[in-house]
């Protein structure tokens, strides 16, 4: 149905969306390598020539480096477990008859419209301060001793500020995977005598698979690189650091480029294995 | 899914959610209770949840000492400008992929959206000295042009699953009729794509809004928008619960309010076409 001059045409048209991300992409990532091969100081000294492979291998090396791999994966293991979790039970719920319902999804998806500095300074100030957060309040009520949340159990406290954040996505995504799933073989079940139990293993759980492996991918993608959230908290102190964080701090406070940069290569490398997977199933999506 | 059930079930569903919906909501409902209390009454022991003094102090503070409105403009240039240009690089772009679409097209797609998954962190120093030698260091401009950039392959591809809705054959009948490929788009494709451009716009004006890496790290005073306005609040300087709410508040109303009207959008946009 295209012509030769429509084809030319579209490629015009597509010329500078693409040229665009290209240059995006190209300059800085390259930028990066070749800082990663440098020993690179710009406050004591700048460009001090080639270092081969040492940021590399300092970087690794680093005693901050396993424990940030570490904290790295509790946050984003965490956060994935609690918000697909939850996220499969809030969107079974919301998906049964009842009044208000759309009143509800509104109050559920809220938290995603917050931005990350909004909601970690609330979480940080008003329900985990350890004398005037709603938090020891309630702790205090009960005859507890208040907890110090970020600096005692920092990282379970960031875990819980990004799983708020993150879980009304997780619920959509699941309700409308939910919603597509054809009644008519639940009411079958049901009428076959199967348990809830086993209608929610057998047909449910199975009907989301999909819908579930996507929640993952891209709530990984983008819990990679959480920043905002423990900048504002903890500034990466008690054991909050993640990877991102301590490239971060390489880069900007200690002004290390180099380090910073082979550090950088290494959490390209990280994301760029999560979006493969995440690739081939937007692609095969593409095809129908 | 409308299955028979007793008006009790109903209920009882009816009960739990709204309780689970309310405890997620707390937080918002929480800060925005507190923005309208004394800084005395906001930590008060024990809390006082409605029956307080309700004052519009806080509000009225926080912009006479803040200067709010100038981070809530930076905010407003720096959303709408990176998702009026994006959108702008963007129609063309999904335009001639969904309706010319060459062997090529699925993995121009995919390598799009790859560049999406590009850490920022892992170029935070190249930007940041490209940012110095432009002079873009914080500017809008500058700004406008990253934040437009990382979600550049977010609204290629939320129009292209929106155009790719638009049946063919119009355009085919339009092209009969020996309409040029300028009132074709004009005439016929345009009224067509407007929803979808909406939903497109609505989406990227939010992500870009609560974007917090880049507007953290290339901002300093001039051009910080209200993420970076509300970081500024973290040093701690005594009492301040009721002006945090009060500044938080406004940070979060207007998109919060987008945001409702672009739930069916949200789950298009971000999973790229998968979910729909």
């Amino acid at each position: 149905m295209a012509t030769q001059h429509s084809r030319s045409a579209a490629r015009l048209m597509m010329a500078p969306a693409v040229f665009l991300l290209l240059v995006w992409m190209l300059v800085p990532l390259s930028m990066t390598l070749w800082f990663s091969f440098r020993k690179y100081l710009p406050l004591r000294g700048g460009d001090l020539g080639w270092a081969g492979f040492d940021n590399y291998v300092r970087f690794v090396t680093s005693s901050a480096f396993w424990p940030s791999v570490m904290t790295t994966l509790i946050i984003v293991g965490g956060v994935l477990i609690i918000t697909v979790v939850f996220g499969v039970l809030l969107a079974m719920l919301l998906d049964q008859p009842m009044w208000g319902q759309g009143v509800v999804r509104i109050l559920v998806i809220a938290p995603f419209f917050v931005m990350p500095t909004v909601s970690a300074l609330v979480w940080k100030n008003m329900f985990m301060d350890p004398t005037n957060g709603l938090f020891a309040h309630l702790w205090k009520f009960f005859g507890a001793e208040p907890v110090s949340w970020l600096s005692q159990a920092s990282l379970e406290s960031i875990i819980m500020i990004v799983s708020w954040q993150w879980l009304p996505f997780a619920t959509l995504i699941l309700l409308t995977a939910i919603q597509s799933l054809d009644s008519s073989q639940l009411e079958a079940a049901e009428i076959d005598g199967a348990k809830p139990v086993s209608r929610f293993y057998h047909i449910i759980l199975p009907h989301l698979g999909r819908a579930i492996t996507i929640v993952v991918l891209i709530q990984t993608i983008f819990l990679l690189s959480i920043f905002a959230e423990i900048f504002v908290t903890t500034g990466g102190a008690f054991g909050t650091k993640t990877l991102t964080y301590l490239i971060f701090q390489r880069v900007l406070e200690s002004q290390n480029i180099g380090l910073g940069s082979a550090g950088g290569v290494y959490a390209i490398i990280l994301a760029n294995i999560v979006a493969l997977f995440l690739m081939r199933i937007v692609g095969k999506n593409l095809d129908t | 899914m409308a299955r028979a059930v007793t008006t009790q079930r109903k209920a009882i569903n009816t009960a739990f959610a709204w309780g689970v919906g309310l405890l997620i909501f707390f937080p918002i409902l929480w800060t925005i209770l507190t923005s309208f209390k004394t800084e005395a009454q906001a930590i008060s022991d024990p809390p006082v949840f409605l029956f307080f003094d309700w004052t519009l102090e806080n509000y009225a503070v926080v912009q006479e000492r803040s200067d709010y409105m100038r981070f809530l403009w930076n905010s407003i240039i720096i959303a709408g400008g990176s998702t009026i240009l994006g959108v702008i690089i963007a129609v063309p772009a999904a335009w001639s992929m969904a309706f010319v679409p060459s062997p090529r097209t699925k993995d121009i797609l995919l390598w799009m959206l790859s560049t999406k998954m590009l850490p920022a962190v892992g170029v935070l120093y190249p930007i940041y000295l490209l940012f110095i030698k432009l002079g873009w260091l914080d500017t809008q401009i500058g700004l406008v042009i990253v934040l437009m950039l990382i979600n550049l392959p977010i609204i290629v591809w939320m129009l292209y699953t929106y155009f790719k809705e638009i049946p063919g054959e119009i355009l085919e009948a339009a092209r009969m009729d020996g309409a040029t490929l300028k009132s074709e788009i004009l005439y016929v494709l345009t009224p067509m794509a407007v929803p979808g451009i909406a939903s497109t716009l609505l989406l990227n004006v939010i992500l870009a809004w609560n974007e917090a890496f880049w507007t953290l790290n290339l901002t300093a005073a001039k051009a910080a928008p209200l993420t970076a306005f509300i970081a500024s609040y973290s040093s701690p300087e005594g009492l301040f619960y009721a002006k945090l709410s009060a500044a938080s508040v406004m940070a979060i109303a207007p998109i919060l309010i987008m945001g409702w009207f672009s739930q069916k959008q949200l789950v298009r946009g971000l999973t790229f076409g998968a979910v729909k």
